[in-house]
């Protein structure tokens, strides 16, 4: 690749690249996104490649970053039809480029047919899962190959930097980001380009660009797809706000351990936008120097956090510290510092190209734009969606989601992870923005979006959630250090049939205490999944602590009776044994219901294959 | 043995350091690249790395106990990390933990005395929507049954020997 020295060159080297590419029709688009190659689709490339050299074919095979639906993997799209494939082997590779490449036949086995309507889907269109959602920052992952920065050109790659280096000053490019709306996605909603004017302003001749890709929110996954399927459009949002910014020669991605394919895209995107001049000294001839490196995280949850994550580039323990001053006057190395998300910088070259009037039409009047959820937990169908602000709950679970998992009773839905709250099933009308996610308790967090059905128990998740702040609670503040651990105390007491009065209300203050005396935002945060818990699900640590008992069955030491059901006859014995009717038939086996089990053992004494279990001893309510 | 084996940590501990000479913020990247080369931190490396950037060693500690991806214990062969993120909770990775801890007679984060085996948990490797997540050595596992996986590893070694 030769060096670009303009603004003219690269539009050259789009038209040449498109030309070349109208030339070659087809198209087999693989996913190869960390969901897709825990499914095999590694080997299904490799099959399509030997089986196209094979038989002499001029189709290119595309290995494609995730495409969102990685229940499915692995996934194939076939161009210029778009035929949408699903859990497709390597053996139907042959059959693949004979049918539907060659002839332009589908085979059905491999379309998608809808779990809820029954309908077959020939394209990612006409799938319920895609049809709601608006791909905006996901524009082009799953579409292109990310390791190749020819294919981000064509598709109108870094067309928004060279509008910005060849006819905006910085000042009208913060005024863009500001107009557009755009809040800060790593959960907090700063607005973006607020933040930028900050960085501008504050004094110093050495500022820094940091991209935030230490996604620690267990159950959230965006950045990792973005990283991994289109690298090259965090580049270019932040080669952006560096030229807004000014005085920015270094900028760093800090990317968590556990993304090793995301640090190696990454990566190569980055050498390959060097050797075009796309990143380094005088970028397209406009005289703005600047590059990236990528920082590997280590393992720290808390290195999320914007202050602690700079310590950590700086090599240190990462530890976040008190703010004022704000990183934008004194951040890495003390110098002025603009630290944005990963999604946040994938939007910047959309707002650039289509204007802020566009963006800003998209949304809520406080939350503009789109917002990637990982939609994981009980739900049909997950994966990695992206909806425009303001879409509520239900549509996201039920129409997206396609519903819960076994048609169960849907329960709740956590959103934000360890930092977030739980929205029951009364507010599952509740627009998805900034706002009215916090009016209900709960925030936007990195976006993890965790459903879960009646069989999981709100006490148990909130000491799950509390258990992994308090291990990643870097110790620095004794409010989340001590405060978090005694909490956990607490609710361990409780799912372990130990609760007692007084331990609600124990937990709420002390809640409320860690929350406005903690140093950094773990801290502030931990709480809230265990006080959204006991808002919406009083009762059930009411049952947990009164009556020893777990409504969703889930505690052991709280001694739910159980049947295994790969083990049972289905002979019925258990249920004429019951004398309380807690053992109901259903089309698929018996089950013991929880609710009228009296804990009396006679299901026990009659199993045949003993097939019934108790974990833990039940006290009885008196 | 020993002698040579710590020559060849010091040897290789300095061709690390010496990368990163001039550069500030460096010590977890040599953290990183030492871990790679070793499997873990040695206590040889971790002297010579405080020596040659001029830290207390205390402070070396300090940094690399701080993360939770540096260790100071050989690890085992075959690494095996069970996700425990949210989505993989939700779906009953506790009980794939357990099984395995059964399976390899050990805990979570523990070695076998064999060094054939490590058993992690993780928080989340990002690969919710296959929930619940096993990783083997680094890559995420399409099968999910301990047997299975326990077995199929033994087999490989095995073949091996």
């Amino acid at each position: 690749m030769t060096r670009l020295k303009s603004v003219e060159d690269l539009q050259a080297l789009r038209e040449a690249l498109i030309r070349r590419r109208e030339a070659k029709k087809h198209r087999v688009k693989v996913c190869a996104g960390t969901g897709c190659r825990a499914s095999g689709s590694i080997g299904v490339i490799k099959a399509f490649s030997e089986e196209m050299e094979k038989q002499g074919l001029e189709v290119e095979v595309v290995p494609t970053g995730c495409q969102g639906f990685c229940q499915r993997g692995p996934l194939v799209t076939i161009e210029p039809q778009g035929i949408f494939y699903q859990k497709v082997d390597a053996f139907d590779a042959p059959k693949i480029i004979d049918l539907t490449v060659l002839r332009g036949k589908e085979i059905e086995r491999l379309l998608y047919t809808d779990t809820v309507t029954g309908k077959v889907a020939r394209n990612q269109r006409e799938i319920p899962f895609y049809q709601k959602q608006m791909r905006v920052v996901l524009r082009n992952c799953g579409g292109i190959n990310p390791t190749n920065i020819e294919d981000y050109i064509v598709t109108g790659g870094y067309e928004a930097l060279a509008k910005v280096l060849s006819s905006m000053t910085p000042e009208e490019v913060i005024e863009i980001v500001k107009e557009s709306g755009l809040r800060g996605r790593g959960g907090a909603g700063f607005p973006t380009g607020l933040k930028w004017k900050y960085a501008k302003a504050a004094k110093g001749d050495r500022k820094y660009v940091i991209c935030n890709g230490d996604e620690g929110d267990p159950g959230a996954f965006m950045d990792r797809s973005v990283l991994e399927g289109d690298p090259h459009s965090v580049i270019e949002g932040m080669i952006i706000c560096a030229y807004a910014v000014g005085n920015v020669s270094e900028g760093f991605i800090y990317v968590r351990e556990e993304y090793p394919l995301a640090v190696e895209n990454v990566s190569i995107a980055l050498s390959q936008a060097r050797e075009l001049g796309l990143l380094g000294e005088d970028i397209l001839g406009s005289s703005l120097n600047f590059d990236i490196e990528i920082k590997r995280g280590a393992g720290a949850f808390v290195c999320g956090e914007s202050t602690a994550l700079m310590m950590s580039i700086e090599g240190r323990r990462g530890m976040p510290r008190v703010t004022p001053p704000r990183s934008t006057e004194a951040g890495l190395w003390a110098k002025p510092t603009c630290l944005n998300n990963v999604e946040t910088f994938a939007n910047i070259p959309v707002i650039i190209t289509k204007g802020a009037d566009w963006y800003a039409r998209i949304g809520t009047k406080e939350s503009k734009g789109t917002k990637i959820f990982a939609l994981t937990g009980k739900v049909k169908n997950t994966g990695l969606i992206e909806v425009p602000m303001g879409i509520t709950v239900r549509e996201v679970v039920f129409d997206i989601g396609g519903g819960v998992l076994g048609d169960k009773r849907f329960k709740a839905v956590q959103i934000g992870g360890p930092s977030g709250g739980c929205i029951p099933r009364e507010h599952l009308d509740v627009p998805i923005d900034f706002e009215s996610l916090g009016e209900v308790g709960s925030m936007m967090g990195s976006g993890g979006l965790v459903v879960m059905d009646e069989s999981d128990c709100m006490v148990e998740i909130a000491r799950f959630f509390l258990s992994f702040t308090q291990r990643e609670s870097c110790g620095k503040c004794p409010p989340c250090r001590i405060g978090t651990y005694e909490m956990l105390e607490i609710l361990t007491r409780i799912v372990e049939g130990r609760g007692e009065e007084g331990d609600i209300e124990l937990l709420e203050r002390m809640g409320e205490e860690i929350e406005t005396t903690s140093l950094c935002g773990l801290g502030k945060t931990a709480p809230n999944p265990v006080l959204t818990a006991i808002h919406y699900f009083r009762g059930e640590y009411e049952a947990h602590i009164r009556d020893k008992y777990c409504p969703a069955g889930i505690c052991r030491a709280l001694g739910a009776y159980r049947i295994l059901e790969d083990e049972c006859l289905l002979c019925g014995l258990c249920r004429e044994a019951c004398a309380y009717d807690a053992i109901m038939e259903e089309r698929d086996g018996f089950y013991i219901d929880p609710v009228y089990c009296n804990g009396c053992g006679a299901c026990v004494v009659v199993c045949p294959v003993h097939c019934i279990t108790v974990e833990g001893k039940r006290v009885v309510k008196a | 043995m020993g002698e040579i084996c710590a020559c060849l940590e010091l040897e290789k501990t300095r061709e690390i350091v010496k990368k990163y000479e001039g550069k500030q913020g460096v010590l977890v990247h040599i953290l990183q690249d030492v871990q790679l080369e070793f499997g873990y931190l040695p206590e040889n490396a971790m002297n010579v790395i405080a020596k040659e950037l001029d830290i207390s060693l205390a402070h070396a500690y300090g940094v690399a106990s701080f993360y939770t991806r540096f260790y100071f214990t050989p690890r085992g062969e075959n690494i095996i990390r069970v996700c425990v993120g949210t989505a993989c909770h939700v779906r009953g990775s506790h009980a794939i933990l357990e099984e395995f801890e059964t399976e390899l007679g050990l805990k979570d984060g523990e070695t076998s005395d064999d060094l054939k085996f490590t058993l992690e948990t993780v928080s989340c490797v990002g690969c919710c929507a296959l929930a619940p997540v096993v990783v083997i050595n680094d890559v995420v596992s399409k099968e999910r049954n301990p047997k299975r996986i326990v077995t199929k590893l033994r087999g490989e070694e095995e073949q091996d020997d």
